[in-house]
């Protein structure tokens, strides 16, 4: 099973919520689609599933053309970030519901709802109602739901958003183990970098109605195509600023400059964006090739073991993080070190130049 | 930890416990006062003990205004229930028209009950009332001061007019507050619409419908103004409700203390009513 989309695009009332979009998601794979909100993740799972009508393009399972197909025939199933479930069905009820809309045998879904009851440790709370349950234990419902009827296009609309930080990340461990072994596309859209990149799979960066890049998660987040990808894949935010390219040279400010090779030192001179992500910025010297910045410290923010400061350089908002605690007062000048061996390269149009 | 123990508080729920007291308390407790006296308009009063509750308890009179009574609520509450969910769900969820649907079903509660009661009277006049004329047009023999059921079609009919709206109201709240998701959950499963209201409407506006029936319950089981004025509980007694008949005895015919027994056994005849349906619908909750 594999859901390709071809130049699916989606305009309300004159106003554009998704660009023309092409996507190739093969079958049995893992697809984030990672962007802020109002980036046109839902509207663009809404328009997979069919829950929603695409302006222009289709939409294609297994090669066969199904943009007309009604949601129902489509053998889909979704997942949502508010917890979903029948009311006033027992939890096996609910798992139970889309088998017994397919007419499946009572012998069959006792089987199937059992089975998935168990991976999901819902085992226990059958016979109750979702409203008894923790906030954790009804989105297992919705999953157990979405993954009971072996549908061929899983869709998680950010179904760990409503949960407490514990749980999120015991059900973001669990869920590569659910969708393992299934022979279908599994689409998950989610604002969090951290997540992309915690499932290994394919990422797509959406920004404004736009898919700005497609690829293995660890390569979109390494080799952004542009600045905005590179944006949607940073938390905290990437750090930017201007620099001057002169022969192999590339200047920040008087003082500070560094060489570079590669196809970057034969570009023509002149201004470039140059892009580093806030944990290669450090208080510590580390990494090959370290260069100084100063900065005037806005805020520290130190969370456990991790401080992250916020800082004024060259009249640009820049972030560090670092390990350890290292509490500065607001004001103050401090030292940042600059790993520049990780440091990314955008030419005017903001596209990424290869180093 | 060591608990300050004083006795401040107790200042603060004074004035309520004062109100409470002027405005529940003290006239309840003057109709407990008739209900076990018997006085022959001097302000002289005997103890009567509970001669008058067995009285009431006795009297066909009372048992008729009861089943009249009940009748009249339970026929309301059968109407206007299904068909103020049938409404909400009919209305918009959004756009223009939703201010203008909400506006128009508020228009019969804004009206005074007595008005109300006039309104429709005039209305229903078979001689020059619009609805009345139109009914006789047609062939039907319809005239509601003179007939039984006549007059209670014209009841029914004001009371389902003057607030369905109310049911509507509610039932539309509970609608809108249910997120397009679980819709759209619906949809993937492969639900009807029958089953769309079955399984997730109903439930989700199950709370708003509790407090939509006891509301009409309370108010049906209590009202006077409306059927006073458009039938005065004519013809004969065919229409006279509890409250009416209440108001006969205790100022028609001055019976202070069959009438405070009366007001009494009604009182809890509705707290008890009350109660049950509370706990019917409320049921699944608990458990």
């Amino acid at each position: 099973m594999s859901l390709e989309l071809k130049e699916v695009s989606k305009q309300v009332g004159g106003e554009t919520h998704i660009y023309p979009t092409n996507l190739v998601f093969d079958s049995a794979s893992f697809n984030i689609l990672l962007g802020t909100t109002g980036a046109g993740k839902t509207t663009l799972m809404q328009i997979m599933a069919g829950l929603d009508k695409a302006s222009t393009g289709s939409i294609f399972f297994n090669g066969e053309d199904v943009t007309n197909i009604a949601v129902q025939k489509r053998n889909v199933s979704m997942v949502y970030q508010q917890f979903i479930n029948y009311p006033n069905f027992t939890v096996y009820e609910n798992i139970a519901s889309p088998l017994r809309v397919a007419n499946i045998g009572e012998g069959e879904i006792k089987k199937r709802v059992g089975d998935i009851a168990d991976l999901l440790k819902l085992s226990p709370m059958l016979g109750r109602r979702p409203s008894e349950l923790s906030g954790g234990q009804q989105q297992r419902i919705a999953m157990a739901r979405a993954l009971v009827k072996d549908a061929s296009l899983v869709l998680l609309d950010e179904p760990l958003a409503n949960l407490d930080f514990k749980l999120r990340e015991e059900l973001r461990d669990e869920l590569p183990r659910l969708l393992a072994e299934r022979n279908c596309v599994v689409v998950y859209a989610t604002t969090e970098p951290m997540e992309a990149l915690l499932f290994s799979g394919h990422t797509a960066a959406m920004h404004e109605g736009r898919v700005t890049q497609f690829g293995p998660s660890s390569q979109v987040y390494r080799e952004p195509n542009d600045l905005v990808s590179a944006r949607v894949f940073s938390e905290p935010p990437i750090n930017t600023t201007s620099v001057l390219k002169a022969g192999n040279e590339i200047r920040l400010s008087p003082g500070i400059s560094w060489n570079v090779a590669g196809e970057l030192a034969r570009l023509k001179d002149g201004p470039y964006t140059f892009g580093i992500r806030a944990h290669h910025v450090t208080i510590q010297e580390t990494g090959n090739t370290p260069i100084q910045v100063d900065g005037t410290v806005q805020i520290t923010e130190i969370s456990g073991s991790e401080s992250v400061v916020h800082f004024r350089m060259n009249d640009n908002n820049w972030i560090s993080q670092s390990p350890g605690i290292h509490p500065y007062d607001v004001g103050s000048t401090a030292h940042f070190y600059v790993d520049i061996s990780h440091g990314l390269y955008f030419d005017e149009h903001e596209k990424t130049i290869s180093v | 930890m060591n608990k300050t123990i004083n006795q401040k508080a107790w200042f603060f729920v004074l004035p309520v416990i004062a109100l409470v007291a002027f405005n529940a308390i003290i006239p309840l407790m003057t109709v407990v006062n008739y209900s076990v006296q018997e006085t022959f308009g001097d302000n002289t009063f005997f103890w009567a003990g509970v001669i008058w509750f067995e009285d009431i308890l006795h009297s066909e009179r009372f048992h008729d205004s009861l089943m009249r009574q009940l009748t009249f609520t339970f026929t309301i509450l059968l109407i206007e229930i299904p068909l103020g969910v049938i409404i909400a769900l009919a209305m918009p969820r959004k756009g223009f028209w939703v201010p203008v649907c909400l506006i128009l079903m508020s228009l019969p509660l804004l009206i005074p009950w007595n008005v109300v009661g006039a309104m429709w009277n005039i209305f229903a006049l078979p001689d020059i009332g619009m609805l009345g004329r139109m009914i006789n047009s047609l062939g039907i023999d319809y005239n509601f001061t003179r007939q039984i059921g006549d007059a209670w079609f014209t009841l029914i009919l004001m009371d389902v007019w003057h607030w369905t709206s109310l049911v509507v109201l509610l039932a539309y709240a509970g609608l809108v507050s249910i997120p397009d998701a679980y819709y759209q959950a619906a949809k993937i499963d492969g639900a009807g619409s029958w089953a769309i209201f079955r399984f997730i409407q109903l439930p989700k506006m199950k709370r708003v419908l509790t407090i939509a029936v006891l509301l009409r319950f309370m108010d049906s089981f209590n009202i006077y103004t409306e059927p006073f004025v458009l039938t005065g509980g004519g013809p004969g007694n065919s229409t006279t409700l509890l409250s009416i008949d209440l108001v006969k005895i205790a100022l028609g015919q001055f019976d202070l203390g069959p009438a405070a027994a009366m007001s009494l056994i009604y009182f809890l005849v509705i707290l008890l009513l009350s109660w049950v349906f509370y706990t019917l619908m409320m049921r699944d909750e608990e458990q």
